[in-house]
C-alpha cells in the first residue's frame, strides 16, 4: 500500500538533512509501528508523506497503491487515501469543529467523484462516531481543538479519521497526552477500523500503545535511517533497554 | 479664525453657487445653519491629520466622479426577512417599490414631507446629533451632509417595533451624486431594528442620527452594495441613555472609497454601544476607512469596537478608532479590536486606535493586528482533504467571525455571512 524507497528530506530554509534514506513497505491489513530517540526525524517522515512545506525531497520515492504521492497536493493525498493524526493537532478559531468535519468530509467525497452527504447523515454519523469516543456535543460545536485538552484533541484526530475513513492511516504519537482510560478509547478507535484495505503506521515512544494496537511490525527509527525492524518484541527491547543496545549494534 | 488658504478655496469651490433643497417647514433653518458649520470648518483636505490616511478630494468635489452601473445577480438581500421596504432609487423615493410606511411599534416619514411638517422631536434632532459630534473632532462632512440632505426617513420607535425597516438604496445613473439623511429616536424601552442595502448612486453621502432614551434599544446593520465604482462617506452620530442598547454592523465588498464614521456619545449608566465592520477589498482601486469616536459620560457602560478587513492585490484599509473615557466614567468597559488579513503583500492596513481616559476605575483594552493566513491551519484543513482554496477561503471567514457575531439576529447575520461566502468564492 505504502511504499517508500531511500527517501531522502532536506530541510528548506536551512541546509540541515533529516530523513536520510528511509525505506519502508506497508501491506495493507497491516499495523507498523515506529519508535525512535526525540529528533530522530519521525514527525518529519509524516509531514512529508502528508506534503507539509518547508522540506525538500532531495531523493527516493514514497507511494500509495503505486500513485507517487510526492507529486500530490496535500488535498490530493488525503483524497487518495492518506491520513495523518498529527503529534500537535492545529487550533484554527472561528472554524466550528462540525463545519470543518463537514466540509473535509465532503470535499473528500467530491474529489473522489462521490456524492456529498446530507446534512442529516452526516450528523447521524459524526453523533455516533463522537460518542463511541466519548466526545461530546459541546466539543462538536466548539472551534477546531480551540481550548480542548491534550486529550480531546488526540481523540478529536481520531474522529477525523473515523469520518474519513482513509487507507493508509498515520497517527503520530496519538497516546502522548492521554490519560489510561482515553487510551483504551483511541485504541478502541483504530482498532474498530482495522480491516484488509487498511494499514496503519503508529508513532509512538511506549510499548503501552502497542499493548492495545498490535502491531504486525517494529520500527526503530535514528538519524533520519530505519535501523532496525522486527516484530512486536521490538518494541518490549526498547521498553526494557532503551536505544542503547540497538544504536550500539548497528553502528 | 480664518482657515487656511487651500481649505478655504476648496470650500468655496464647493459651496459657491450651490442651491439648498427648500421645503416649507423647518428644514431651511436646519440645512442653512449645517452650511453655515460647514464655512466654518472648511472641507477637508489631505492635510488634515483626521484624514491623513484616506484622501477626500473625490468627497469633495463639486462633481461627483462616475460610476459605473453594476448588475447585482444575487438578489435582494434579507429577503426572506419580513420587513418594510423603502426604496430609493439615486436617492429619491421610490412609492411603487416601496411598502407602506408603517410598522406596529413605530411611526416612520420621509424626511423630505417631515421638514414640512410640524414634528417637535425630529427638529429637535435633526442635524442635532451633527453639530454636537463637531468636536473635539470636527466633521465637515457630516455638516454637509445635513445641509444637502434631499431625503431620507424619520423613525420614532414607540414600543417594540414589529419588524425591521429597510432602506433599499438602489443606484441606476452613473453620475448620481446622493445625499441622504435618518434620523431616528428610540423611546423609553422602545426598539427598533433599521437596515440599510444597496450603494445608493455614485457618490453617496449618508447621514444618520440615533437618540435611544433610557432601556430602548437600536439594532443597525447594512451592507452597502457591490458596485466596484462607487464612493461613500457616511456618518452615524448617536446618543445613548441609561441601559440603553446601541448595535451597528456594517458590510462592505467592493466600492472605491468608503469613508465610515460613527461617533457614539454614551450619556447614561448601565449603557451598552457596539460598532463592527466586516469588508472585504479587492484590488488597489479598493480603500476603505472606519473612524470610529466613543465617549464614555457615565458609570458602568460597556462599549466594543470590531473591525475586520480581508485585503487583496493592493486594496488598502483604514482605521482610527477612539475611547473617550471621561471623568467620573467609571467601570467603563471598553473594547477594540481592529484586524486585517493581508492575502498578499501588496494589500496594506493602517491603524491607529486611541485611549484617552479620565477616570481612574475602568478595563480599556484595543488590539490592531495585520497578518496573513494561517500556514499550519491552511496545512492542517488541507491535510484532511479541503482544497487550497476552499481552506483559504474558510479560514478568511473565520477571521471575519467576531465581526459577524455582533449581529444579533441569527437571520440576518446568516444572510450578511452568506454575501461573504460568495464574494470569497468569487474573488479566489
Ligand atoms: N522546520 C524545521 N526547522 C528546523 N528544524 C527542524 C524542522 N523540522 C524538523 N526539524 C529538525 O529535524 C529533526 C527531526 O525532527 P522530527 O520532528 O521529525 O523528530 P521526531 O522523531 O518526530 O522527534 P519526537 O520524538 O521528539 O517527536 C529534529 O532535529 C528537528 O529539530
Ligand atoms: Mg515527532
Amino acid at each position: 500500500m505504502l511504499e517508500i524507497k531511500d527517501l531522502r528530506v532536506d530541510l528548506e530554509e536551512e541546509e540541515k538533512s533529516i530523513l536520510k534514506g528511509v525505506d519502508l513497505t506497508i501491506e495493507p491489513g497491516t499495523v507498523h509501528a515506529i519508535m525512535g530517540p526525540n529528533g530522530s526525524g519521525k514527525s518529519t517522515l509524516s509531514y512529508v508523506l502528508s506534503g507539509k512545506d518547508g522540506y525538500e525531497v532531495t531523493g527516493g520515492a514514497a507511494t500509495l497503491d503505486g500513485e507517487d504521492l510526492l507529486d500530490l497536493e496535500p488535498e490530493e493525498r488525503a483524497a487518495a487515501g492518506l491520513f495523518l493524526a498529527f503529534q500537535y493537532p492545529v487550533e484554527i478559531p472561528g472554524v466550528g469543529n462540525m463545519t470543518f468535519l463537514r466540509t473535509a468530509v465532503n470535499a473528500q467525497r467530491k474529489a473522489r467523484g462521490e456524492e456529498e452527504l446530507s446534512a442529516g447523515d452526516f450528523l447521524k454519523e459524526v453523533r455516533a462516531k463522537a460518542k463511541t469516543l466519548k466526545i461530546d456535543a459541546d466539543m462538536l460545536k466548539r472551534p477546531v481543538n480551540v481550548g480542548f485538552s491534550g486529550g480531546e484533541k488526540k481523540r478529536n484526530e481520531i474522529l477525523q479519521m473515523a469520518m474519513l475513513e482513509p487507507k493508509m492511516c498515520i497517527l503520530d504519537e496519538t497516546d502522548s497526552g492521554l490519560d489510561v482510560d482515553a487510551m483504551k478509547l483511541v485504541s478502541e478507535g483504530v482498532n474498530a477500523l482495522r480491516s484488509e484495505g487498511r494499514a496503519f503506521l503508529v508513532i509512538t515512544h511506549y510499548q503501552r500503545l502497542l499493548d492495545h494496537i498490535k502491531p504486525d511490525v517494529v520500527h526503530i527509527m535514528a538519524d533520519g535511517k530505519i535501523i532496525k525492524s522486527g516484530g512486536p518484541e521490538l518494541a518490549l527491547e526498547v521498553e526494557n533497554n532503551g536505544y542503547a543496545d540497538i544504536l550500539a549494534e548497528v553502528a | 479664525m480664518a482657515l487656511p488658504q487651500m481649505k478655504a478655496a476648496l470650500t468655496a469651490t464647493r459651496l459657491d453657487g450651490l442651491t439648498l433643497p427648500a421645503s416649507n417647514g423647518w428644514g431651511n433653518a436646519a440645512r442653512e445653519s449645517a452650511l453655515a458649520r460647514v464655512r466654518e470648518m472648511g472641507l477637508p483636505t489631505r492635510r488634515d491629520e483626521y484624514w491623513k490616511y484616506t484622501d477626500p478630494t473625490s468627497l469633495t468635489s463639486v462633481d461627483a466622479p462616475e460610476a459605473a452601473l453594476f448588475h447585482n445577480d444575487e438578489g435582494p438581500l434579507f429577503d426572506a426577512v419580513d420587513r418594510v421596504k423603502i426604496v430609493f432609487v439615486d436617492g429619491v423615493f421610490d412609492e411603487a417599490a416601496s411598502d407602506d410606511l408603517s410598522a406596529e411599534g413605530v411611526t416612520i416619514e420621509r424626511l423630505a414631507v417631515a421638514m414640512d411638517a410640524d414634528i417637535h422631536w425630529a427638529k429637535d434632532l435633526y442635524g442635532v446629533l451633527e453639530a454636537n459630534g463637531q468636536s473635539p473632532v470636527e466633521r465637515p462632512l457630516a455638516a454637509l451632509n445635513t445641509a444637502l440632505a434631499q431625503d431620507g426617513v424619520i423613525i420614532h420607535a414607540t414600543g417594540v417595533a414589529s419588524k425591521p425597516i429597510n432602506l433599499i438604496y438602489l443606484h441606476n445613473d452613473v453620475a448620481s451624486d446622493v445625499a441622504i439623511h435618518n434620523v431616528v429616536k428610540v423611546d423609553e424601552g422602545a426598539s427598533v431594528t433599521l437596515l440599510e442595502t444597496g450603494p445608493a448612486g455614485a457618490r453617496l453621502s449618508k447621514g444618520l442620527e440615533v437618540d435611544i432614551a433610557k432601556g430602548g434599544a437600536f439594532h443597525h446593520v447594512r451592507a452597502q452594495g457591490r458596485d466596484h465604482e462607487r464612493r461613500a462617506v457616511t456618518h452615524c452620530f448617536a446618543r445613548v441613555a441609561s441601559e440603553a442598547t446601541f448595535k451597528s454592523f456594517t458590510l462592505t465588498a467592493n466600492g472605491v472609497l468608503t469613508r465610515n464614521e460613527c461617533v457614539i456619545d454614551i450619556v447614561g449608566d448601565d449603557a451598552v454601544a457596539h460598532v463592527a465592520g466586516a469588508c472585504v477589498g479587492d484590488g488597489k482601486d479598493f480603500h476603505h476607512d472606519d473612524t470610529v469616536f466613543i465617549t464614555h459620560d457615565a458609570v458602568n457602560c460597556e462599549s466594543r469596537q470590531v473591525f475586520k478587513k480581508v485585503l487583496r492585490n493592493g486594496a488598502s484599509g483604514v482605521f482610527q478608532g477612539k475611547i473617550l473615557v471621561k471623568e467620573g466614567a467609571q467601570k467603563t468597559d471598553g473594547y477594540q479590536i481592529s484586524q486585517s488579513l493581508l492575502l498578499d503583500d501588496d494589500s496594506q492596513f493602517l491603524a491607529k486606535p486611541e485611549l484617552e481616559i479620565y477616570a481612574d476605575d475602568v478595563a480599556c483594552s484595543h488590539g490592531s493586528t495585520s497578518g496573513a493566513i494561517d500556514e499550519t491551519a491552511l496545512f492542517y484543513l488541507r491535510s484532511r482533504g479541503v482544497n487550497h482554496r476552499d481552506a483559504t477561503n474558510l479560514l478568511t471567514l473565520a477571521f471575519l467571525a467576531e465581526a459577524l457575531e455582533e449581529i444579533e439576529d441569527e437571520e440576518l447575520a446568516e444572510d450578511i455571512r452568506s454575501r461573504l461566502e460568495n464574494w470569497l468564492a468569487r474573488h479566489s
